[in-house]
């Protein structure tokens, strides 16, 4: 009993430790929030994740989830397979991809292309913020499936319906971070390129431009990541192509190994897309927060 | 302790060390040539006013009179809201005054422009350019072609002693070469005068005291007007060939000084005896006394 008492006790202590405030180790900063390493129980989350899908999926295990609402590992993997090779209502998945990252990728461009200009307009001109700054701060927190069925009616079920949700999730967040960009950079940056000779337009384009190149990355960053959340509520309506209406018309039918495939296809070119994304950043602006 | 309105240049300066402004020339002034040289920058007599809301304007300079020839290093001193930092923003054209005017060489200064550099505490650099790229930025801007402005920077660069450091990121330099990169790149557009807002405040203690003979040889070779900030009086007191010593409410000139250590400092070389010389001390002394009236009327000092 004893032996019981004192493991529940060291337990305990163990438990008690992850959440004291003891002494740093040497090299840690005492009171740092989330110091160390997690990459480890992030791989077990993981892995424990997948492990528990397979559990309670797999027939050979007797199946605690009928196949309908959760489908094993190894049938989404043969769907994808198929999928992929015979296609998904007469589109193979390679096509689905094609459509969905084409779309995001022209609505991302028309997106940097208005609101990286319409941002440095509104930070640097009162009369440009006054006039942006309602439509903008009105539609941005709306939800995309809120406005849907009005972009339907003003641009019809074609191409161009399906640009403009997906434009409108990807402008505010880069017009947003922009004028925040455009703060960040140092009154000092601005009045010694000043005192140093450079007219006003040369101080637009080479010092705030430049100084706010990080924000506008996590800007663009950031919308992008929204445009794959808005993508399955561009697709919706009349969509033969693209991965979020193959979701769609899955969920129709009840075929939930495709959903998930989908899903999964979805979340690793989202991923992919955002570490690219920070890999350009590391490029651009290496200097990110180290002035 | 109350002093006359505007100015009232003390003459108890003249006891400790002295030399006229005209004899004060750096020896081997005139060897350098500037493109401004010659230049006068003049401040007659501005009035900077704050309009406030509720209570009275505040006077940030009232009537404030300074001029500032090529080979003067004029360094002002002065309790927290004496005016130093609004002074040097209107000498390098960022404000305007409320009354008075600034004039470089008779012509007025009607906003920022190359011929008055500046240098600041930090954070003014671009750390997206290497050091030669912020060092030729301004030539760059003034559309001098890339070749001639690299010449024009060396000169410059190897100056301030970063002569190996011209490829390196901003990031990657200590806070003292910082402002050397801060120093050149000022020096590079030759302007008349140059204007530092406490260049050397974020500095650590050695760092600092290298940095002040940098700039001291800097001066002596370019034969530069400079204005210098800053709030150490032992660096006042080293660097300047004119102390003016500034009071809060309104923000004025109350003491003039004219110095020579840094003249005694060319002639030893040694810096540390400079600032143990029994004059020195006695002066130092003698404006903390000031100072430190004026912040505890102020009420920055709670004793």
């Amino acid at each position: 009993m004893s032996d019981a008492t004192h493991r529940e006790g060291s337990f305990f202590g163990r438990l008690g430790q992850i959440f004291s405030a003891g002494p740093a180790k040497p090299g840690d900063s005492f009171g740092a929030p989330g110091v160390g390493n997690s990459t480890t129980i992030a791989i077990a989350s993981a892995l424990g994740i997948f492990f528990l899908w397979w559990v309670t999926t797999t027939p050979a295990l007797g199946p605690m989830v009928k196949p309908l609402f959760l489908p094993s590992p190894a049938e989404v993997w043969d769907k994808f397979v198929s999928v992929a090779t015979e296609g998904y209502q007469d589109q193979t998945l390679a096509e689905h991809t094609f459509a969905s990252v084409q779309r995001i990728f022209i609505a991302f461009v028309l997106a940097a292309l208005f609101g990286i200009p319409i941002g440095m307009a509104m930070a640097t001109n009162r009369v440009f913020r006054g006039f942006f700054d309602p439509p903008i701060e009105f539609y941005r927190p709306l939800p995309p499936l809120g406005y849907l069925p009005l972009t339907i009616i003003w641009f019809g079920i074609g191409e161009t319906q399906k640009l403009v949700l997906l434009f409108l999730a990807m402008f505010a967040p880069m017009v947003l971070n922009t004028r925040a960009g455009v703060r960040s950079v140092a009154i000092e940056q601005i009045h010694a390129a000043y005192s140093l000779g450079a007219s006003r337009a040369q101080v637009l384009w080479h010092v705030i431009l430049k100084g706010a190149m990080p924000e506008i990355l996590t800007g663009m960053r950031i919308g992008i990541g929204f445009g794959w959340t808005t993508l399955v509520a561009a697709e919706l309506v009349a969509t033969e192509r693209g991965l979020g209406a193959m979701i769609m018309s899955a969920s129709e039918f009840l075929v939930t190994s495709v959903v998930i495939m989908g899903i999964v296809v979805i979340g690793i070119i989202a991923y992919s897309f955002d570490l690219l994304m920070r890999w350009i950043e590391r490029k651009v602006v290496p200097w990110k927060g180290r002035v | 302790m109350a002093q006359v309105k505007g100015r009232s240049t003390s003459k108890k300066a003249k006891s400790a060390s002295i030399k006229s402004r005209k004899t004060a020339a750096p020896p081997k002034g005139g060897k350098a040539k500037s493109n401004g040289s010659g230049e006068e920058l003049r401040a007659e007599a501005v009035t900077v006013v704050y309009p406030v809301k509720e209570g009275d304007d505040v006077h940030a300079l009232e009537k404030v009179s300074l001029s500032i020839s090529p080979g003067d290093f004029v360094v002002a001193l002065g309790a927290s809201g004496c005016g130093k930092t609004t002074f040097l923003n209107l000498l390098a054209g960022f404000i305007k005054p409320t009354e008075g005017r600034v004039t470089l060489g008779g012509r007025p200064v009607l906003g920022p422009g190359a011929d008055r550099g500046v240098v600041f505490q930090k954070h003014a650099l671009l750390p997206w350019l290497k050091v030669l790229q912020n060092v030729t930025f301004g030539l760059k801007m003034q559309g001098i072609p890339q070749g001639k402005r690299r010449d024009m920077a060396r000169k410059y660069i190897d100056l301030v002693g970063l002569k190996d450091f011209e490829q390196k990121n901003i990031y990657e330099l200590s806070g003292g070469m910082q402002q050397r990169v801060g120093l050149a790149r000022a020096l590079t557009s030759d302007p008349a005068a140059l204007l530092m807002d406490e260049p050397l405040g974020a500095l650590d203690a050695l760092t600092r005291d290298n940095m002040q003979e940098l700039i001291l040889d800097v001066w002596r070779e370019t034969h530069k007007a400079i204005f210098f900030i800053t709030h150490s009086v032992e660096e006042a007191l080293f660097l300047a060939t004119k102390l003016i010593v500034m009071s809060p409410r309104p923000g004025r000139i109350t003491h003039e000084y004219e110095l020579d250590f840094c003249h005694r400092f060319f002639e030893c070389r040694d810096a540390r005896k400079v600032k143990s010389m029994p004059d020195f001390i006695k002066m130092r002394e003698e404006i903390i006394t000031i100072i430190r009236g004026d912040e505890l009327e102020g009420g920055n000092i709670h004793v």
